[in-house]
């Protein structure tokens, strides 16, 4: 094999090894691959590894799962074609009159495919202008068209597609929240460490007072008080330093823990507040809720209570080792022979029941959700009168509970019995050879007294520390739901640079945007360009990804394909929070956090003052509604603003963003909720808030979008028709057949605004 | 059932054309079944270039056997829903896990987001999404061999 020269092109990864001999043969000794790109489906779609390259001039491809190389010279009627459906993805090479060849791959290579299209339309492109091919020098990344760095094979924005998954060794990894308390840490340590110790002083008493008080008053000899004080004072001197030193340890190893949890807690909060909209759309609220709640919780108890218990039963554990060793060697190996026997025990049934909780922490999810579900919809569950219906649902959540439970149990119940019964049986060892090596006279009976004394507790706590595996089980798949979302990277990542973004203009440049929800193409190459200051109308069925551009500006979601920016600069190249900040959003059904009014409105801009607020709110026309609620901008509002009407609660929601005076306004259907009489109020209110604002409006009633400077008319995620209303009735295209079938519809009552369920999930106001 | 008013052929493009009885032509016709899963025979519909239905199948059986076989071979290309006839190996039980299995499409791996994207449909079956949207079936749960069972059990 002749070495290969592959200069340096866009993206040029050098083609596999396996293909590579094969690919050259086919393509020509001296040709270069431009670019290559792996297929992983057959033609009946099943697994299979095939190869397209590229060369100049020359497409050579082996489909996968056939044995022969096909080759296709490039003349300038060919068409290379993707699309995907439901995360197949399908490569047609045509020509004028028929399909020559189809390509089926997941779409994992998606952007090999890509990339291969690039270069293919370009040389396509150069020979039917009789040109040479002129690559632009500004490189560009084939997914998201942002020019990329001299040299950077890999566009920067993209790459954060992340897919480790975390270590199992989920609750060393709480280290990180133990840290900044380590000197407390310490000293609880070395106060257990004293605790401890005091706490074996007392069996180690009864040696002398059993072998030098007791055995000889049984022969005859008296009881010297002056012998006796001391081991007494002895017992209570022990008894208190370690009820002092135990105090003191639990005190500050309780508090460390507790701070431990809450630090868990905020973190994990604030993480989760920093996560996309996409990752709020997987998730159900109890669960989540249930994580940042009880978990930490169970994960702080497991700290201050369970891992404190084990650490001072081992503590114990050793120095009784030590201790019995040195009294005696025989009796002390006899004592501790079933100490393995326990810790095999212990291993074996350890995996059953750690699988087993997080099993259940699982069902018990599914349980909260049947909950969550329920009890927002309780409206129309009570209006379909489906009560049984829910009941049975909450009832088979908890009866799957059971049973989960249930078979973790008949494990678990037979642990702990099954230790005690290993406890009895090595008291009953101790017994038997320690009262044989009394009669060998080899021990006194008060070494045997303190034996039995020692190991008394010794196993007492095994069966305690046995404990220890279930809640450290529980505790480690508790840190790993934690961690779960504390692992998880926002799809919004914040950029490692971001590029500063103080005055803006407000114009807005869709570069051929393409959005993908799950395995559904939501918005295909999409470009547009938006002045700043200009009021765009967004326009067209439900479904037709309106709701998703918006939530594409707004960057809660990033695209999938091509890019977005403002003022010429990459919206992912922006902080998001300094992004946001000049982002107004009105919704179609405006949320109210519980607070007063005042608070409400100055939610995107905590420090306004009073006048502000006033002033936002009669711009908005919220200002004498306000004034005749009972407590004026006091009144404090519910969850969803019960109490206040469906139109009250949208000029609130106006006010608040025109409180933070954005350049750019989103308005999300922000009339359709509505009658028409307070449509007109928050119309005039809205009408203050466009003005010189880069504005963006969807709006399902056509007759709100009267002020618009250019209406965009949309289908399936695509951009059909873009112009004002004039221009575009007299076009009688897709504008003028909606308009048509809207103007049939006003005297036959309000439009209907079916959203698909996609569109309303992402309504949801995070 | 009366036999259909359309004519369904297949154009160089290798795209379903529907002809009407009438003379009317729609190219690039593609057919979806209504439930893929819960009945994957009955209720198909004949969608359009721009997404209208024109025509609905109420079981696939009544149709002639030459239109049946061109609308089943386009189907079988849109339909990707692998079978998992055996998990091989994961590669961690936290999520995301990637999965080598065995399916009724070959061997393959793949990328688990997260629990939440293992789905119970029905008693038995499970349906799977990868990271890229992929969906994979366990059709009989009970039916796997042991490995793939306790492997998959740390999931549920």
């Amino acid at each position: 094999m002749p070495t290969l020269q592959i200069p340096p092109l866009p993206f040029a990864t050098p083609l596999p090894e396996h293909w590579q001999s094969e690919a050259q043969h086919m393509l020509g000794v001296k040709a270069k691959v431009q670019t290559w790109a792996e297929v992983d489906l057959d033609d009946r779609l099943n697994f299979g590894l095939g190869i397209i390259v590229l060369g100049d001039g020359r497409l050579v491809a082996r489909a996968p799962n056939e044995p022969d190389w096909q080759t296709w010279e490039l003349t300038g009627d060919l068409s290379l074609k993707h699309f995907d459906h439901a995360g197949v993805g399908t490569l047609e090479l045509s020509d004028s009159v028929k399909r020559l060849k189809v390509w089926r791959y997941t779409l994992s290579q998606n952007l090999a495919i890509l990339r291969l299209i690039t270069e293919f339309d370009l040389q396509v492109r150069s020979l039917r202008a009789g040109h040479p091919v002129t690559r632009s020098s500004e490189e560009i990344c084939p997914k998201c068209k942002t020019p990329l760095e001299p040299g950077a094979d890999e566009c920067a924005i993209c790459t954060h597609e992340l897919h480790t998954p975390p270590s199992t060794w989920t609750l060393f990894r709480l280290w990180r929240f133990a840290k900044p308390y380590r000197g407390q840490l310490l000293a609880g340590f070395l106060l257990m460490l004293g605790s401890t110790a005091a706490t074996l002083i007392p069996p180690y008493l009864t040696m002398p007072l059993m072998d030098e008080v007791l055995i000889p008053f049984q022969s005859g000899a008296d009881i010297d008080p002056w012998t006796v004080a001391p081991y007494l004072g002895g017992l209570l001197g022990a008894a208190v330093i370690s009820w002092s030193l135990g105090w003191a340890k639990t005190y500050i190893l309780a508090i460390v823990s507790e701070r431990i949890g809450a630090d868990l807690r905020t973190t994990t909060y604030e993480h989760l507040l920093q996560l996309s909209l996409e990752y709020f759309g997987g998730k159900r609220t109890g669960d989540l809720m249930a994580r940042i709640g009880s978990e930490t919780d169970r994960i702080c108890v497991f700290l201050s209570l369970h891992l404190l218990d084990f650490a001072t039963d081992v503590l114990m554990i050793v120095m009784t080792a030590i201790i019995l060793f040195s009294i005696n060697p025989w009796l002390a190996l006899v004592t501790l022979a079933p100490l393995p026997f326990i810790a095999w025990l212990i291993h074996l049934v350890r995996d059953k029941l750690r699988t087993g909780f997080e099993k259940i922490d699982r069902v018990w999810g599914e349980v909260t959700n049947v909950l969550a579900d329920t009890i927002p919809g309780i409206r129309v569950v009570k209006a379909f009168a489906q009560e049984k219906r829910e009941s049975q649902r909450f009832r088979e959540a908890n009866r799957h509970n059971l049973i989960v439970n249930d078979r973790l149990n008949k494990t678990w119940s037979l642990f702990s019995p099954s230790v005690s019964l290993m406890t009895e049986i090595g008291l009953l060892v101790v017994w038997a050879f320690g009262i044989w090596q009394v009669a060998r006279h080899d021990i006194t009976v008060g070494m045997l007294t303190a034996f039995l004394a020692y190991i008394g507790r010794f196993y007492s706590r095994l069966d305690s520390m046995s404990r220890i595996v279930s809640v450290t089980q529980k505790a480690a798949a508790g840190a790993k739901r934690i961690f779960d979302i504390l692992d998880h990277v926002s799809n919004v990542p914040e950029p490692t640079n971001p590029v500063p973004f103080e005055s803006v203009k407000g114009q807005i440049e869709l570069r051929e945007v393409g959005f993908r929800y799950g395995n559904r193409s939501v918005i295909r190459n999409l470009s547009l360009t938006i002045q700043p200051g200009e009021m765009i109308g967004l326009v067209g069925h439900s479904g037709s990804g309106k709701s998703t551009l918006v939530n594409l500006i707004c960057r809660f979601y990033d695209v999938t394909d091509g890019s977005i920016r403002v003022d010429g600069i990459d919206v992912r190249s922006l902080r998001v929070a300094d992004y946001r900040r000049h982002i107004g959003l009105v919704l179609q059904d405006p949320f109210l956090f519980f607070g007063s009014i005042a608070e409400n409105i100055a939610y995107g801009k905590p420090d306004a003052t009073r006048q502000e607020i006033i002033a936002a709110a009669r711009a908005a026309h919220a200002h004498e509604f306000i004034l005749r609620l009972p407590l004026g901008y006091d009144s404090l509002v519910g969850e969803r603003g019960q109490g206040l009407s469906g139109g009250e609660r949208q000029r609130i929601s106006i006010a608040r963003a025109l409180l933070i005076n954005p350049r750019l306004l989103i308005l999300d259907e922000a009339t359709s909720s509505v009658d028409s009489e307070t449509e007109k109020e928050i119309q005039r209110a809205l009408d203050n808030l466009v003005a010189g604002r880069t504005t963006i409006a969807i709006a399902h009633r056509l007759s709100t979008l009267h002020k618009a400077d250019r209406l965009v008319v949309m289908d399936r995620g695509e951009i059909v028709e873009v112009g004002s209303h004039d221009a575009l009735m007299a076009q009688k295209g897709a504008y003028h057949r909606l308009y048509e079938a809207q103007a049939r519809n006003v005297d036959g009552g309000p439009v209907s605004r079916p959203e698909g369920n996609m569109d309303r999930a992402k309504h949801e106001p995070a | 059932m009366n036999p259909p008013d359309y004519q369904i052929s297949r154009n160089a493009f290798g795209h379903l054309v529907l002809t009407r009885a009438g003379g009317e032509r729609h190219e690039n016709v593609v057919p979806i079944r209504a439930f893929p899963i819960a009945a994957p025979g009955e209720g198909v519909s004949l969608v359009g270039q721009d997404g209208e239905e024109l025509a609905w199948i109420e079981r696939l059986d009544d149709l002639d056997k030459r239109t049946r076989d061109a609308i089943e071979e386009d189907l079988a290309l849109r339909e990707f829903v692998p079978v998992i006839a055996r998990l091989k190996r994961v590669s961690t039980f936290a999520t995301p896990s990637t999965w080598l299995v065995d399916t009724d499409r070959g061997e393959t791996s793949f990328v688990l987001r997260g629990e939440e994207d293992i789905r119970h449909l029905g008693q038995n079956a499970l349906l799977i999404s990868d990271s890229h949207g992929i969906q994979y079936l366990i059709a009989d749960l009970p039916a796997l061999d042991k490995h793939s069972r306790r492997l998959l059990d740390r999931f549920l």
